[in-house]
């Protein structure tokens, strides 16, 4: 049976009509990840089928940033090298009892640091659509390793961008989710107000899939929404009409391949019988400066425990990015600073938020590019003194807001390096969301198998 | 104490919490003499990713102290992180409240045993925040236990309006009593559920501006301790003062050994502790019910149930504290008096003061109200009398104590009392003492 390039979906349904077994599975991308991950290095820790685990369990694969009991997890960097959590996160316990076992730990950049993953300890992942490039980060294992058919899928996590701008990157659909929808139990902290899980996939379907394993109240994670989750697969089907609106702010400093390809898509939506719409919304930039602040203040306290005293390795294994967001954050955060950065900061999020909500009344989504570029080549980023702001000013708003946005691939530039498009919705609007995503996908029917036959066969 | 000076003083108080549960996990709080590091999980142990679920009934509680205490609940409140590096505090940040804490603006009124005048002390603030590990030292080693990490600690910070020891003592005797109707705690010194610590200075006594340092004494572990820590701060800086110094701002332990304080860390700035809201709890509000919900709670106060003694039964200001200080006494008290007059009660009272804390009657409340009640009639209940008998054993007495009634008849007065105890002893307690004493008096009279 050849199982090259099929969906999560496609898997299961295999496996349920009994014509392969969960272990083929395993088996089969356990040896995919031994023939091509040596050149990628999307993982950091592959793993064998743990103690529980069933024969119709499907493996895929987990950023190192989720605590998985007795194994491995180093969030990226040298601090925890050998660290064995002593519990599972909610996410994977999830997906467990979900039927959705552990395949792997992808690389990322060191503590979600990063939008290239480059600043991880244990080697940059290289873009399987050409490997002298970056996949993008901090996700960068999970989106390579689904782009190059090394897990049938993932999961990422988004603080500000890190699951749809390494999507957008390797031509993945990321969903991140609204905040509170997914525990964040068991997710090695970055910035805990931004943090979010949620799957990094081949399409919309398997993303609702994995959505609606991991998604809801968690008595271990206060800031989860006690809210009831739809069921997202059966609200994929129904074709509907929606008012989605495009907002010029959202187009300033991308490419111009990036904004055509972006606009086909529009034009197809307008095909598609959704109405579009002119609207207005504040410059992503004033989400790149509250996000510098914010997260740089959370990063500062969330690190503090790594002071040496545990874990085995001390504070001279941070890397460079984390020792410049920490004292970045030291500072935000210091007597006398507090009113005009942490303070000011949070009122200007409350300001995004708020331009968020009002715009939603008129439209249902806004949509326009993931990335202002395509995937940059390996280096680029040492460029740049604030790399990821740069490269996520277009998802940080979303973030800010809390609210549910999804990366999904809409062509090709004329590198031959994916492009993706981002839609945005309401607070826990992810079931229409994933709805016009799948029906979208469907319509730019954009060729995800063609690398993986070509490079990864 | 020198009148030219006189002491400042604010208290912090941590009142350690008796929930079943830790204040953000579901690890058991009852740490104290547990094996090291058997209490805890990823939460306590602030593991990666591990997240703090907060405990309601703590909350509860801190609400609870903060109404006993006449303070305003905030409608809006949140935690807070607070940073510092230490071994014993395992995220690298405390959780607790910054400048929006449960409850703010309280008084607690008292008078004052020493003086016997009220003083009223403001609360500042009471908020919730939790507990760090503990550092046991052995050897040229050092080990953390993690038990204690995240058991529930309510702060009560006082207004610096203490200018006694005696005062400070009474105070805390008094809030310790206070706890304890609220169940909220055994609050108990020795075994740090209590714990205290005295922001002091020393002003002269025509200003009234407060001094421009203090000095934190730690390591106090009894209201014994408290007053000896004051006073010997308080002398130490009356004579820099003297010789025109002024003392330096700076933490000090008090060393009971030695009977002194030693300088542990001088705050030559305030530490930046780099607080800001605990992003992984959501902020409270507080409805107008719910904080009523939390004020119908209260069960009649100390301070109260001592002036409801004093005033309405009568029993005097020692007799009144020696009930109310003992929550399980004042109910045994309450429940034997339940229905009977002011006498009754002040007989009660009586009783139970003349008798060693001790011999309380055991058993459960009713039981020990019982035989506390029967105590109290075998010692002030009329006897009914036999007047036949009365007549027979008092001429026997008058007959056997020939040299006694002739004292009495030559204007020694007093040792009636004599006789009437020996004929009592004759009735063998089956009557009234009144009754003989004017039986025999009358009889005396006649002879």
């Amino acid at each position: 049976m050849d199982l090259l390039g099929k969906s999560l979906t496609e898997l299961q349904e295999l496996v349920k009509q009994k014509k392969v077994s969960g272990g083929e599975v395993r088996q089969f991308f356990a040896g995919r990840i031994k023939k091509y991950d040596k050149e990628l290095n999307s993982y950091i820790t592959t793993t064998e089928p743990s103690e529980g685990s069933e024969e119709k369990d499907i493996p895929i694969a987990i950023k190192d940033i989720l605590c998985t009991k007795g194994i491995r997890t180093t969030a990226g960097s040298k601090i925890l090298d050998d660290y064995l959590p002593q519990y599972d996160a909610t996410v994977v316990s999830r997906l467990n009892t979900g039927g959705l076992s552990l395949l792997g730990k992808t690389n990322l950049d060191a503590w979600c640091h990063g939008s290239s993953t480059e600043t991880s300890d244990y080697g940059p992942t290289k873009n399987p659509y050409d490997v002298s490039r970056a996949p993008g980060g901090s996700s960068g294992g999970s989106a390579a390793a689904v782009a190059a058919y090394l897990a049938p899928a993932a999961i990422g996590t988004d603080t500000g961008g890190s699951i749809r701008q390494p999507s957008a990157w390797c031509g993945t659909v990321g969903l991140r989710p609204s905040y509170g929808r997914v525990s964040r139990y068991g997710l090695i902290a970055m910035a805990s107000s931004w943090d979010c899980p949620g799957p990094i996939t081949a399409t919309v379907e398997d993303a609702a899939h994995i959505l609606q394993l991991i998604a809801g109240r968690d008595p271990h994670d206060a800031t989860t929404i006690d809210s009831p989750v739809p069921d997202y697969q059966k609200e994929l089907t129904e074709k509907k009409t929606y008012t989605i609106g495009i907002a010029d702010e959202y187009f300033e400093g991308v490419t111009d391949e990036i904004s055509s390809k972006v606009m086909e898509s529009v034009e197809l939506l307008k095909k598609m019988g959704h109405t579009i719409k002119k609207v207005h919304l504040m410059s992503p930039k004033y989400a790149v400066s509250v996000y510098m602040i914010l997260q740089r203040a959370e990063v500062s306290s969330n690190l503090g425990r790594y002071d040496g005293i545990r874990y085995g390795n001390d504070r001279t294994h941070f890397g460079k990015e984390a020792k410049r967001r920490i004292m970045l954050g030291t500072y935000v955060l210091s007597h006398g600073y507090y009113d005009q950065y942490y303070k000011k900061a949070q009122k200007v999020r409350a300001l995004i938020a708020a331009d968020f909500k009002k715009v939603f009344q008129e439209v249902d989504f806004i949509v326009g590019p993931t990335t202002p570029v395509t995937a940059l080549k390996l280096g680029e980023s040492e460029k740049y003194s604030f790399f990821g702001e740069t490269m996520d000013i277009l998802n940080e708003p979303a973030s800010a807001a809390g609210i549910p946005a999804i990366s999904i691939p809409v062509g090709l530039d004329s590198n031959q390096l994916p492009i993706g498009m981002q839609i945005m919705a309401p607070h826990f609007a992810e079931n229409r969301l994933l709805n016009i995503a799948h029906h979208l996908e469907k319509e730019i029917a954009f060729d995800r198998l063609r690398i993986i036959k070509e490079k990864y066969g | 104490m020198d009148k030219k000076y006189s002491p400042v003083i604010g208290l912090e108080i941590h009142v350690e919490l008796s929930t079943q549960s830790k204040m953000f996990c579901q690890c058991s709080a009852d740490w104290f003499g547990k094996e090291p590091n058997t209490q805890t999980c990823p939460v306590c142990l602030g593991l990666p990713g591990a997240l703090p679920v907060p405990n309601e009934k703590a909350i509860e509680w801190c609400l609870l102290m903060g109404k006993a205490l006449e303070c305003q609940i905030a409608t809006v409140s949140k935690f807070d992180r607070k940073h510092y590096f230490y071994p014993d505090l395992p995220k690298g940040y405390q959780i607790s409240q910054y400048d929006q804490p449960f409850c703010f603006e309280g008084t607690y009124t008292f008078t004052s045993r020493k003086t016997n005048q009220p003083k009223t002390i403001t609360i500042t603030r009471v908020h919730m925040e939790e507990d760090t590990g503990k550092l046991i030292h052995e050897d040229t080693d050092t080990s953390v236990d993690f038990n204690r990490s995240g058991v529930p600690l309510v702060e009560i910070v006082t207004g610096p309006d203490f200018d006694d020891s005696d005062d400070v003592k009474q105070f805390l005797e008094e809030l310790q009593v206070l706890v304890r109707y609220l169940g909220a705690s055994d609050a108990d010194m020795e075994k740090g559920s209590m714990r205290l610590e005295p922001n002091i200075s020393v002003r002269e006594s025509s200003s009234n501006k407060l001094p421009d340092y203090k000095v934190e004494i730690k390591n106090i572990n009894s209201f014994r301790f408290a007053k000896m820590a004051i006073d010997i701060e308080v002398k130490r800086h009356m004579e820099m003062l003297e010789k025109g110094e002024t003392p330096i701002q700076e933490t000090r332990g008090f060393n009971e050994k030695k009977n002194d304080t030693i300088s542990q860390r001088v705050k030559e700035e305030a530490q930046d502790y780099r607080y800001f809201p605990e992003p992984d709890i959501p902020p409270f509000t507080f409805t107008k019910e719910f904080i009523k919900q939390i004020a119908d709670q209260l069960p009649e106060l100390p301070t109260a149930k001592y002036n409801r003694y004093v005033i309405d039964l009568g029993l005097n200001a020692e007799q009144a504290w020696y009930i109310v200080s003992d929550l399980r006494l004042s109910k045994v008290y309450e429940l034997t008096i339940k229905g009977k007059d002011k006498v009754f009660a002040q007989q009660t009272a009586n009783v139970l003061k003349n008798k060693q804390r001790e011999t309380t009657p055991g058993g459960t409340i009713e039981i020990a109200a019982e035989n506390l009640a029967k105590q109290v009639d075998s010692l002030y209940k009329k006897k009914t009398t036999d007047p036949g008998n009365l007549v027979a054993i008092m001429d026997l007495v008058v007959g056997e104590n020939a040299a006694a009634v002739k004292e009495y008849k030559d204007g020694k007065t007093t040792v009636l009392m004599f006789l009437v105890g020996q004929v009592m002893k004759g009735m063998k307690g089956q009557a009234d003492a009144n009754v003989v004493r004017q039986a025999l008096e009358k009889k005396l009279n006649t002879l």
